[in-house]
């Protein structure tokens, strides 16, 4: 199992969209690695004849009848928002300069 | 005037519909109990106090109509601050949701206004609920009322801390792996995780959606299932629901209270006790299992030899989950924003900003365990141990009708303690996690206190999924004969709290 160096913390902070500063860097670097090393005993503690259980209790899919339902006023749903325009939600530039 | 704060929410009930005191009154006899001793123990993160008179009032001009009212109806309660309330601050314990006026209610918070419950206010949690001793939220630890050097328990500490403080007697909590429970074991209080769909989470911010589940937290077992009652339920809202009856809690306690327990077997779990649980947790454990005993009840030992496995899986299902759950938070419908020149940025300034270390931590683990390449071995691995886990509880139900353990294998420690060591920290939880891996129902109750350190051991019972009723049976024999044992509840053992002026 491999061990994370702070390079490879780098990288994932960046795929989950949180910046690190160096500071930060460092010291989640050396807990998620001992971290790592604790949680890769699942790997030993099963073989390939185990089943993978994803939800504790079985169920199907649920429906429901595709009728309209009570839902939020656009006021309602933009009521929390950092920022909105014109009853949509505002967000700063999306494409950069290149694009 | 009464005060009807220490009463149990079953007394101030009957008290209410004896007309022996009004919803407002009660309700004002805890807000005035928070504002004394509540800057200290920091249970509250918002205190909802108009919304909660108003509702009281709205409860009192009911009875006085002869109107037929729920049997909690005015009987105040605190939320858990995961719950959304509509018109009420919710925040998870996290600074990126400061602020947030939900516009809607959890399926939970629409039940407890139709119960007529006026709702006290928000409590404090380990930021969206990773931590076990609160010291993880955004707005600052809660502190135990036995000690307020030492940790409430997490993350429901602050639901947990409240009930205990006698400024609410009931309260919502979250279970993922423990966070209703191990509170209740560290304040000397009851919390009950049902079983998995037994109750909706519908406004519930998720934390790890395979494991998830609210349940009531209280200081008596009969207070809990009354509060199971209210709570629980079908709900469309829900994918995850149960549609199947609420099961037979109040019921359940009476026959415990009032039975024998002859011909109930009690399953010891080998794995769950021994070496690394501390003297005084292993004495009161025992002494239990000696008033089950003298209840009729048989005990046996059962193996659950997989469970040693189970922290490790809970810690990559948890951050695997929990790193897709928060990707909501994108700085765009909800919460902070910190404004940079492009979305994507803006994004990663909210977040570094908004979010704390623990949370940092698992996002990252979560996005490791999830990607390519290390999928099979970490997450795939996880849910493979899963099953063996389940596999271990079916045989173990086999030979027995509950299981039981010690809830934490300590009493609570100094804040500051764990806080720079995550896997310490994650060991307060090496008893409760199997249960949520598992997806069944259990409660702590209060066992008594450690002779070493004098501060309060829970008492674990687990039961198979559905079967919520059990834990309510065995929980409230066992507490019958404990109480009796001590000449009273555990927490009038418990110091007084310093009342500011």
């Amino acid at each position: 199992m491999s061990s994370l160096d702070s390079a490879q913390v780098a990288r994932l902070a960046g795929l989950a969209r949180i910046d690190l500063t160096a500071e930060e860097l460092d010291r989640l670097s050396g807990q998620l690695n001992a971290i790592v090393d604790a949680v890769a005993t699942v790997s030993e503690a099963v073989g390939d004849d185990v089943p993978a259980t994803s939800h504790p209790i079985p169920m199907a899919n649920v429906h429901r009848e595709d009728v309209v339902q009570p839902s939020l006023t656009n006021a309602q749903a933009l009521s929390g928002a950092p920022d909105a325009e014109d009853g949509r939600f505002r967000v700063p530039r999306i494409l950069g300069e290149e694009a | 005037m009464t005060d009807y704060t220490r009463a149990t929410a079953t007394e101030q009930a009957a008290a209410l519909a004896a007309g022996d005191v009004t919803s407002v009154e009660l309700t004002q006899q805890h807000l005035d109990r928070i504002a004394a001793v509540d800057g200290p123990v920091h249970a509250f993160l918002h205190v909802s106090d108009e919304i909660a008179l108003t509702a009281a009032a709205a409860v009192d001009a009911a009875r006085a109509a002869g109107e037929e009212l729920p049997a909690l109806a005015g009987v105040p309660i605190a939320v858990k601050d995961v719950l959304v309330t509509e018109g009420i601050p919710t925040t998870a314990g996290s600074r990126i949701l400061e602020g947030w006026v939900p516009p809607y209610d959890g399926t939970v918070t629409a039940r407890l206004r139709a119960a007529r419950m006026p709702i006290l206010g928000k409590t404090n949690m380990d930021e969206f609920a990773m931590g076990s001793s609160t010291e993880f939220s955004g707005y600052g630890p809660t502190h135990n009322p036995w000690d307020l050097d030492r940790i409430p328990g997490g993350s429901g500490g602050g639901s947990a801390a409240a009930v205990a403080a006698y400024e609410a007697p009931l309260a919502i909590g979250s279970d993922t792996g423990g966070s209703i429970r191990q509170p209740a074991a560290v304040t000397g209080t009851v919390g009950v995780k049902p079983t998995y769909g037994g109750v909706s989470r519908y406004g519930a911010i998720a934390l790890a959606s395979s494991l998830d589940q609210l349940g009531p937290v209280a200081r008596t077992v009969a207070d809990t299932a009354a509060l199971h009652e209210v709570m629980g339920g079908h709900d469309p809202k829900d994918a995850t629901s149960l549609d199947e009856p609420v099961p037979a809690c109040t019921a359940a306690v009476a026959q415990g209270v009032d039975g024998d327990l002859k011909g109930v077997k009690v399953g010891v779990v080998e794995q769950l006790g021994g070496e690394g649980y501390q003297d005084g947790v292993r004495s009161r454990f025992e002494e239990s299992l000696d008033l089950l005993r003298a209840r009729g009840a048989e005990t046996v030992e059962v193996s659950c030899p997989s469970f040693e496995y189970a922290l490790a899986a809970y810690y990559l299902i948890l951050p695997s989950e929990a790193s897709s759950n928060l990707a909501k938070f994108d700085s765009v419908r909800f919460g902070m924003r910190v404004e940079k020149d492009n979305v994507e940025n803006t994004m990663r300034a909210t977040r570094a900003e908004g979010f704390g270390d623990e949370v940092k931590r698992r996002i990252i683990l979560g996005t490791y365990a999830l990607s390519a390449g290390y999928y099979d071995a970490y997450y795939g691995s996880a849910q493979k141990v899963r099953t063996l886990i389940q596999r271990d509880f079916a045989a173990a139900f086999g030979k027995a009708d509950v299981l039981v353990s010690p809830t934490t294998p300590t009493t609570p420690f100094k804040l500051g303690e764990r806080l720079d060591d995550p896997l310490a920290m994650y060991l307060n939880d090496v008893a409760t996690i199997p249960a949520n891996l598992a997806g069944i129902p259990g409660m702590s109750l209060p066992a008594g206190l450690a002779p070493e350190d004098g501060l309060p051991v829970g008492f674990q019972i687990l039961a198979p999924a559905h079967e919520d009723a059990r834990l309510y049976r065995v929980g409230a024999a066992l507490e019958a004969d404990l109480v009796a044992s001590w000449g009273g509840p555990l927490l009038a053992q418990a110091p007084e709290l310093e009342v500011a002026k």
